[in-house]
């Protein structure tokens, strides 16, 4: 049987030393979990090696970790696969979540952030009036839809993850916005204009994403935090007009009808666009705060007034054109939802 | 030293549905859980919870299936409650906020669902008990006004008063090690089930049988522990579970020479009969020669039958467990999954109310027996069970506390001892006896030899010799750490001893029941007998400190005992 070694970060608060390293050899099928490798660790040569952990099966939410610096759930890490991703010669290496106070070994405080941050934003249904009879009569469409954030098992790896947490530790962070879309999605919640502007209007709220992607890339459980704060951000201005802070709706909008203009990315254009064309009151004070970085790219050489005032990659822009028009032929494109299987029927017809 | 009108022990369905229910009826409330409360092991449920609110169903045919299903051992006027309460549990558990599916017009919609004569089963998607457990963590937190969260504080015994009541528990505070009692007008033990008494098994491992084990510490009776629920469809390797909503969603069975062989055993229901029959049907494939696998121990399932939509959106979380836990792709090809340890049937006997036979001490959920499910509980009516049964017990407990002087705080010796108990645990070193792991892994695999889909009486009494060998050595058992903060190694000490408890009370009933219904089969007594045991088995501490065996009878209210055919 393969043999693997875990290098785990130990700290142990009672001891009042600082926290170290402490390596432990286990055999063990590759195919078998990190948290089965620390298991067995800890049932054959140290028990006190502290570690959440319950269902084993990335169900309960407990044992998320970083593995070779990266969040992950050790249960749903295979040891083989960590082996490979390792920095340090074939080691594992494993450490407490970031974003969060360490309390023992792997134990992180979640009270302290993750679970204060979801209390913020009244995570609750809030119905209006009394319920119906029997049940609310909800579109299928929207259940599905809800039922992505609702498939969040609260570990806590996206907020371990969040770049912008780590800047800002105010920042709400993605599992709770993610949890705060399950009831602005929810068509039996009544307070979803009182959610939105709440969250949009808060300066650490979903205006403080920086669509990192971080927590995407370490949500175990297909959530993808980021995507919900994207809806969020929909709601709140498409739905209920409510002005976005750093305008990044609207930012969003300007890049895309700028690339379908331009043929590609105009940089001159776009900051204007963003804020409803050269001439928008809002663009003037926009664009002189702007202007000592334009003046410092223009001193490193990263703008040249030529290129600012000649697209150079106009002439592409037919072709990109024609991209736009066929994708824009297509139906209200699917969202990526775990539990939407409409890319996955078209990829199958296509076989 | 904190007081309250209702302490309820565990924060799973059972427990969290009791403090709304308490809460609700205006009392105060504490619910303590040793991992946080949507950690419990609720959240594994996939498949999802019965009800009979279609119109074109009745709470009658719900309450027939439970009661066949239950092998006829199951009480009759539970089952009844339980099934006539069910669809306003679910529009209540609705109108909170859980994101049931729904069918195209918009209205709730069910799957089918084994051992069930209608699709009566609702759900979200295949993460049923997770988001029953999170909307109602959510509602804790909407109530946290009248309901105190002690989270990560693990309890180690029952309170109780000179006259024998139960007037609280004493706990230990898992982040700082600190030990406290906690009293109340009426204590809800909702702890949970013992499936790590087996290995492998489909549960946590936090389902240590705490709160059986406390209960029969203090004088409770244990009710049909020999019935055991081997699951139908477990991982062959790790023992992880695949839900009954595969196979209710049209996944088959095979054995290796690719026979459907459910139509030998039950061909009117075929892969949806009872969990017992088709584990049993399994069990004697393999041991028929029939198995597939290395040693050929497996069974295939096969869920390429279900449309891949279809999986993709109604069984997304199996195809996670088999793509991580088997490497296998369930949507195209089978997996190689076998009977394993699931659920206890038993616990600690209760009327309707959630009472034991204690005064102020109750239960419900998987922790305990009341019975509706007899010797065999059909799926997706646990979920059902937690919700219905913890309601009412936090109801009543509320309503007992409500005028009631709250009772004379414990003599400050109870905590003592509590912590010279642990303080003793963490003396022993290497040189007193084995490691708390190896006594766990002997017993699990003892049980799950000896006590499984098929026993019978020389396997048991074995099981039994290596259990009472195992308690002896637990009492001289080490741990590693020495520490306060986070000490998860001197809880597993506290633990192994619970597992012990029931497991013996297991064996002993498994070996009183001389016939075989429902999960006990046993070889040497193949028939049921409804002359002699239709009745239920008790477990009770006697005087003298040793287990004694005792009887209830079996409650019959509409439905006569017929033979069981699917
Ligand atoms: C994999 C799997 C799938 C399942 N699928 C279904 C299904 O589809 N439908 C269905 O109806 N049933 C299903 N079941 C069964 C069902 O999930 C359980 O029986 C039910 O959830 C038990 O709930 P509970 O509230 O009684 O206990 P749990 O949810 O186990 O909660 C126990 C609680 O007690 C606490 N606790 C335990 N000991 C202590 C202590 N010493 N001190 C303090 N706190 C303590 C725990 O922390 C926890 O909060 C499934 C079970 C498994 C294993
Ligand atoms: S995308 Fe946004 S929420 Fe997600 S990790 Fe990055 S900054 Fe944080
Ligand atoms: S969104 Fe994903 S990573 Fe974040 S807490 Fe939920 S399950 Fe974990
Ligand atoms: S142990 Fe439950 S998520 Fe890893």
């Amino acid at each position: 049987m393969p043999s693997f070694t875990l290098k785990i970060r130990r700290y142990l608060p009672e001891s009042g030393d600082a926290p170290f390293w402490q390596e432990f050899d286990v055999d063990l099928e590759g195919h078998r979990s990190v948290l089965e490798g620390i298991l067995t660790a800890k049932a054959r040569e140290d028990g006190s090696i502290g570690i959440r952990c319950s269902c084993r099966a990335a169900i309960c939410g407990s044992c998320g970790v970083l593995i070779n610096g990266r969040t992950r759930l050790a249960c749903n890490t295979h040891l083989a696969e960590a082996v490979r991703e390792s920095p340090e010669d074939g080691k594992i290496i494993v450490e407490p979540m970031n974003n969060m106070p360490v309390l023992k070994d792997l134990i992180v405080d979640m009270d302290a952030v993750h679970w204060k941050k979801i209390q913020r934003v009244t995570p609750w249904l809030l119905p209006e009036g009394p319920p119906p009879e029997r049940e609310y009569v909800v579109p299928h469409e929207n259940m599905v839809d809800v039922t992505q954030s609702m498939a969040c098992i609260q570990c806590g790896a996206c907020v371990s993850a969040c770049l912008s947490m780590e800047v800002d530790p105010l920042f709400i962070g993605p599992a709770a916005l993610a949890k705060a879309y399950r009831f602005v999605g929810d068509p039996r919640d009544g307070a979803q204009y009182e959610r939105v502007k709440d969250l949009a209007e808060d300066p650490a709220g979903i205006y403080d994403c920086t669509h990192c992607f971080a927590c995407i890339d370490a949500c175990p459980k297909g959530v993808a935090p980021m995507s919900q704060i994207m809806r969020l951000r929909r709601v709140a201005s498409r739905d209920h007009d409510i002005e976005d802070r750093n305008n990044g709706y609207r930012h969003e909008h300007a890049f895309v009808e700028n690339i379908e203009r331009n043929g590609l990315l105009h940089e001159a254009d776009l900051l204007p666009d963003s804020y409803g064309g050269k001439l928008h009151p809002r663009a003037v004070p926009e664009l002189i705060d702007s202007l000592p970085v334009v003046a410092k790219g223009l001193a490193r050489r990263k703008i040249t007034p030529g290129k600012a005032l000649l697209h150079p990659h106009r002439r592409h822009y037919k072709d990109v054109r024609k991209l736009f028009k066929k994708v824009q032929a297509k139906d209200e494109p699917l969202e990526l939802n775990l539990y939407i299987v409409g890319y996955e029927e078209e990829e199958e017809a296509a076989r | 030293m904190p007081s309250h009108d209702v302490l309820i022990i565990g924060a799973g369905l059972a427990g969290q549905r009791a403090a709304l229910a308490a809460a609700e009826a205006g009392a105060t409330v504490a619910i303590m859980s040793k991992v946080h409360p949507v950690r419990s092991h609720s959240n594994a449920a996939a498949g999802g919870i019965n009800a009979a609110l279609n119109p074109e169903d009745s709470w009658e045919s719900h309450a027939y299936d439970t009661v066949k299903g239950s092998d006829y051992l199951g009480d009759q006027d539970a089952i009844e409650i339980m099934c006539r309460e069910a669809p306003d549990e679910i529009l209540w558990l609705e109108h909170r906020g859980v994101t049931f599916h729904r069918n195209e017009t918009g209205h709730l919609g069910t799957r089918a669902f084994g051992g069930a004569s209608q699709a009566r089963t609702y759900y979200v998607a295949d993460i049923t008990g997770q988001a029953l457990l999170h909307v109602l963590y959510e509602q804790l937190m909407k109530h946290h006004a009248a309901i105190d969260r002690y989270e990560e504080w693990f309890v180690t015994s029952l309170l109780q008063d000179a006259g024998g009541h139960c007037v609280g528990a004493v706990a230990r505070n898992i982040r700082d090690g600190a030990m406290e009692t906690f009293t109340a007008k009426g204590t809800i033990l909702a702890s949970g089930g013992a499936g790590q008494a087996f290995k492998p098994t489909t549960n946590a491992l936090i389902c240590t049988g705490d709160g059986i084990a406390q209960a029969y510490r203090a004088g409770a009776p244990l009710m049909d522990m020999e019935m055991i629920q081997y699951h139908p469809t477990t991982l062959l390797e790790n023992g992880f579970l695949i839900t009954e909503g595969a196979r209710g969603e049209g996944a088959q069975l095979f054995n290796k020479d690719g026979e459907r062989f459910m139509e030998k055993y039950a061909p009117n229901k075929m892969e949806l009969a009872s969990r017992d029959v088709v584990s049993r049907a399994e069990q004697t494939e393999i041991d028929e020669g029939r198995g597939v696998g290395p040693d050929g121990q497996g069974i295939l399932l096969d869920v390429t039958l279900v449309p891949k939509k279809r999986i993709l959106e109604a069984l997304r979380e199996i195809v996670n467990i088999g793509r991580d836990f088997a490497g296998v792709d369930i949507t195209r090809e089978p997996i190689t999954i076998r009977p394993g340890q699931h659920y206890i049937m038993g616990g600690v006997k209760t009327d309707v109310e959630g009472r034991t036979p204690i005064p102020g001490l109750y239960a419900a959920g998987e922790v305990a027996c009341v019975s509706v499910h007899g010797g065999n509980r059909l799926g997706a009516n646990s979920l059902l069970d937690t919700l219905i049964f913890g309601r009412r017990a936090g109801a009543h407990a509320a309503a007992r506390a409500d005028g009631m002087p709250m009772p004379a705080e414990p003599p400050a010796s109870r905590v003592r001892d509590e912590e010279g108990w642990i303080a003793s645990l963490l003396q022993r070193g290497p040189g007193s006896g084995r490691r708390v792991s190896e006594i766990k892994d002997e017993l699990g695999e003892a049980m799950n030899r000896h006590c499984a889909v098929f026993r019978d009486e020389q396997g048991l009494s074995t099981c039994l010799d290596v259990v009472r060998r195992l308690q002896e050595e637990a009492r001289s058992a080490y741990v590693d750490d020495r520490g306060t903060i986070f000490n998860q190694d001197v809880l597993g000490a506290i633990e192994l001893g619970y597992m012990l408890d029931c497991a013996e009370a297991t064996l002993l009933s498994a070996l009183e029941r001389r016939e075989s219904r429902g999960a006990q089969f046993r070889t040497d007594y193949p028939e049921r007998n409804d002359d002699e045991w239709l009745r239920h088995i008790t477990v009770s501490l006697g005087a003298s400190g040793r287990p004694e065996l005792g009887y209830a009878p079996v409650t019959i209210t509409s439905w006569q005992p017929e033979e069981r055919k699917y």
